[in-house]
């Protein structure tokens, strides 16, 4: 099988270049992108790329895969088509082959106060929650931070300091949404200026390569209505 | 080498589970702590954790602590200490009400509480009363949710991270107390000393010694290594749990829920085959117990598939509700390694290595120890160590599932409160006076100056395999002698081993290269410790003394870097209640 993989080391590359590998793979072999990578590492210790699960959960493989983002670990090299063209994610600085720098992205997480905010004093027991008002969390708390949304997205490419991006508006309505949570009004007015949340454009990149089946467009949807409605 | 320094009150290697909680409780007090991290906290191992915490809530049936420290107690076949395993099972109900303070998504029951699964090894009324509802769950991403509201809590009490930075070696002072450690920015390739007061080691499992294993590619047994450098011990570290349901073939994990949710195993002629092996409990058997019927069954050709070589999961009859309820993770997981929807089709699973009982000796505060000659301990300063590179014994020689979790949690808080207390106290030396630099860098220089040698792919790739043909599920001591033997050998061919790349900027190559040196020292321990075991107990069990002797063998293996091995009593003594004395251990 043939791989053409973006390189770049900053201490010896000016510029990055595409560099093709060939891998022996057996006709009934069945393995991730992932493995083929590590084999190709066995073969060439300087190719560099994250990684840690293997099983599609941490969100460390997340790259640019035949043109889509996607977890390396849970692509199948049987859904590929030859040769297999494997990039960093875009729109990120690369610090170094497949190795983005997500800093930008993890800035904009954090800005939304991903965290839960209860002001009413601390009890002995669990906050009660409904099974129906813990189901309003669910497509929203499984997200790994793997950054294949929000580096799709063209809105985040061209105002990461300014638009949220789909990552990080996922993770405030994850916390709009708890019924635990209540500091709703100030996360709403936090996001209610001309470029947060408003910057989506519906292009709805997020939702095709989020390699958890997560929506974040809907989520978003949800952001914008509520700060519609708190206006009026 | 010019190195850069800096200084925290305290430091905590690895941001997992049971390193954030620590920082969680540093973070809030009045000292500075920074949290070191090879991967991007969330990115850590905890996160695969799926099935849930144990915790006596008694949300869905009858239970109490004390019938979950029995169990614990059962579970680690005798060889745990009673006094953590009573602090762990004690606090056990608080640190989950804490994390579901913090945020945590718990599953509900219908009055709104958290939602609770049976487990293997859960009893009521000390193993008379039936089996015990007792393992809190977030469906089955419990590992995923905990990990993140951690992060998201140290994140809300400004805790200062240094991620993707890799600890190399401690650094010890004058009087062998830990003064910090120096360290490596993987991005830049810069080496720091970080100087602290207190060191927390959570540097998680090493799962990693072995080709196939659930564990994540970066648990390397990093504090068990940088441990033994510093001429400290590493204790029990035979025990190495094989979880019943890996995925045939991938390896990946396959939580203990499914059968807490009403699936279970069948060979190839569908029959249940766990009600011959535990008549009771059936496939709610301790781990150990399940793993071996397991290997069993398909080392007398009862397997499944055309290689005989699995059993299967059966789940179809729980129907499409449940599974996607409860078990949504599951079946992602089975669709893209098994290729198989497990509302319809069985999934294969076959025992893998999923978790080491053993580690750095602590106490319950998480204070390391170090063993004398005589089998007394001492503590030593400054170094504390949590989750599952610790082993403090409470999972003794066989864990339960769901009290990994808990055991996270648990001693994460206890480590974190007992060094915001010493500092208080000014009980601990700090960094002042003489420390000296040299021996950390040694290692360090000596990659970087070695231009040529073996591949450090080809040794990790032979450890892999020895420690799987060598020191796995039966053992017999022939069989782990040629495991000493291969292991040594490969440990020497290390010595002499080079990389290929040296530059500086994530350098994948080198720190790969750092990490198998700590791997080989977990699985040298591992294989000694195995072969001078000379009984079955829990997860160790050997072909060649079939049963457990606790006579001669109800004591703690503790192993040095030198080969040493010494042994230490179990403390059979709990905090405030009365000894479980050690019976027949049957399901």
């Amino acid at each position: 099988m043939r791989f053409s993989v973006y390189r770049f080391n900053p201490e010896t590359d000016s510029k990055p270049y595409l560099q093709d590998y060939d891998l022996e793979i057996g006709p009934d072999e069945d393995m991730m992108l992932l493995d083929a990578l590590l084999l190709l590492k066995a073969q060439d210790e300087t190719l560099s790329f994250r990684r840690s699960c293997r099983e599609g959960v941490c969100g460390s493989d997340g790259m640019n895969i035949n043109g889509k983002n996607g977890l390396a670990c849970i692509t199948p090299l049987s859904s590929l088509k030859e040769p297999i063209r494997i990039r960093p994610l875009p729109g990120m600085p690369v610090i170094r082959d497949l190795i983005v720098d997500l800093d930008q992205f993890y800035k904009n997480y954090e800005r939304i106060e991903p965290y839960l905010i209860n002001d009413e004093p601390p009890c002995d027991s669990e906050r009660l929650q409904s099974p129906e008002e813990r189901e309003k969390l669910d497509g929203l708390y499984e997200c790994i931070l793997c950054a294949c949304c929000s580096t799709s997205c063209p809105s985040f490419w061209w105002n990461p300091e300014k638009f949220v991006g789909p990552a990080g508006l996922l993770q405030a309505y994850r916390f709009i949404a708890d019924s635990r949570d209540t500091h709703t009004e100030e996360r709403l007015s936090k996001l209610d200026d001309p470029d947060s949340v408003v910057r989506c454009h519906s292009i709805m990149n997020c939702v095709d390569v989020c390699p958890k089946g997560l929506n974040p467009t809907a989520a978003i949807g949800q952001v914008r209505s509520l700060i519609l409605k708190k206006s009026i | 080498m010019a190195i850069s320094q800096r200084s925290f009150d305290a430091v905590i290697i690895g941001g997992g589970g049971a390193g954030l909680r620590a920082a969680v409780q540093l973070a809030e007090s009045e000292y500075s702590v920074a949290v070191i991290s090879k991967v991007f906290p969330t990115r850590s191992h905890t996160v695969s954790a799926q099935g849930g915490i144990n915790a006596a809530l008694a949300n869905v049936d009858a239970d109490n602590w004390h019938w979950h420290m029995f169990d614990t107690v059962k579970g680690s076949d005798y060889l745990g200490d009673q006094d953590a395993i009573e602090f762990m099972c004690r606090n056990a109900p608080e640190v989950v009400i804490e994390l579901e303070h913090y945020g945590l998504p718990f599953s509900r029951l219908d009055d709104g509480r958290i939602y609770q699964r049976p487990f293997g090894g859960q009893s009521k009324e000390f193993g008379t009363g039936g089996q015990a509802t007792r393992t809190c769950a977030a469906a089955d991403r419990t590992g995923h949710t905990m990990l993140h509201t951690l992060y998201q809590r140290c994140l809300k009490c400004d805790t200062t991270f240094l991620n993707e930075w890799y600890a190399v070696d401690l650094v010890k002072g004058a009087t062998g107390n830990v003064v910090g450690v120096i360290a490596i920015c993987i991005e830049t390739g810069e080496t720091a000393f970080i100087q602290s007061k207190a060191t927390i080691f959570a540097t998680g499992g090493a799962g990693r010694i072995y080709e196939s294993t659930t564990n994540a590619l970066i648990n390397t047994g990093d504090g068990l290594g940088m441990a033994m450098r510093a001429g400290l011990p590493v204790m029990d570290m035979e025990f190495w749990q094989f979880h019943p349901t890996g995925i045939s073939g991938a390896g990946v994990l396959v939580t203990e829920g499914c059968r807490g949710e009403g699936g279970y195993l069948v060979n190839k002629d569908g029959e249940r085959f766990m009600e011959r092996y535990a008549p009771n409990a059936k496939d709610l058997a301790s781990r150990d117990v399940v793993a071996r019927a397991m290997a069993v069954e398909i080392r007398e050709g009862r397997g499944c598939g055309k290689d005989a070589n699995h059993v299967l999961l059966k789940l179809d009859h729980l129907g499409e509700d449940i599974i996607k309820q409860r078990l949504p993770g599951i079946r992602e997981l089975a669709i893209t390694f098994a290729h198989v929807d497990p509302i319809k089709t069985p999934i294969p699973v076959v025992p893998t290595v999923h978790y080491m009982m053993g580690g750095i000796p602590t106490n319950y505060h998480g204070q390391v120890t170090t063993v004398k000659e005589d089998g007394s301990t001492e503590i030593v300063s400054g170094l504390y160590a949590v989750g599952e590179c610790a082993c403090v014994s409470v999972h003794g020689a066989n864990r339960l599932g769901g009290n990994s979790l808990l055991d996270l949690v648990v001693f994460g808080r206890a480590a974190g409160d007992h060094v915001v207390n010493a500092l208080r106290a000014g009980d601990i030396e700090g960094h002042s006076g003489a420390f000296e630099l040299d021996p950390a860098l040694e290692r360090l220089n000596r990659w970087d100056n070695t231009k040529s040698g073996e591949r450090v792919d080809d040794i990790r790739r032979e450890m892999g395999q020895t420690m799987q043909n060598n020191c796995s599920v039966f053992r017999t001591a022939e069989v782990m002698q040629e495991g000493i033997e291969k292991i040594s050998a490969l440990q020497e061919r290390l010595k002499h081993a080079a990389l290929q790349d040296h530059s500086r900027a994530y350098n994948t190559a080198r720190i790969e290269a750092l990490e198998l040196e700590n791997l080989m020292s977990v699985a040298k321990a591992s294989v000694l410790s195995a072969a001078a075991r000379k009984e079955s107990r829990g997860a160790h069990s050997r072909v060649d003394f079939a049963d457990r002797n606790d006579g001669e063998w109800l004591k703690h293996t503790v192993c040095f870097a030198d080969d040493r091995l010494i042994y230490k009593p179990v403390n059979l003594e709990p905090i405030s209640v009365e000894s479980f004395p050690p019976k027949a251990r049957t399901y």
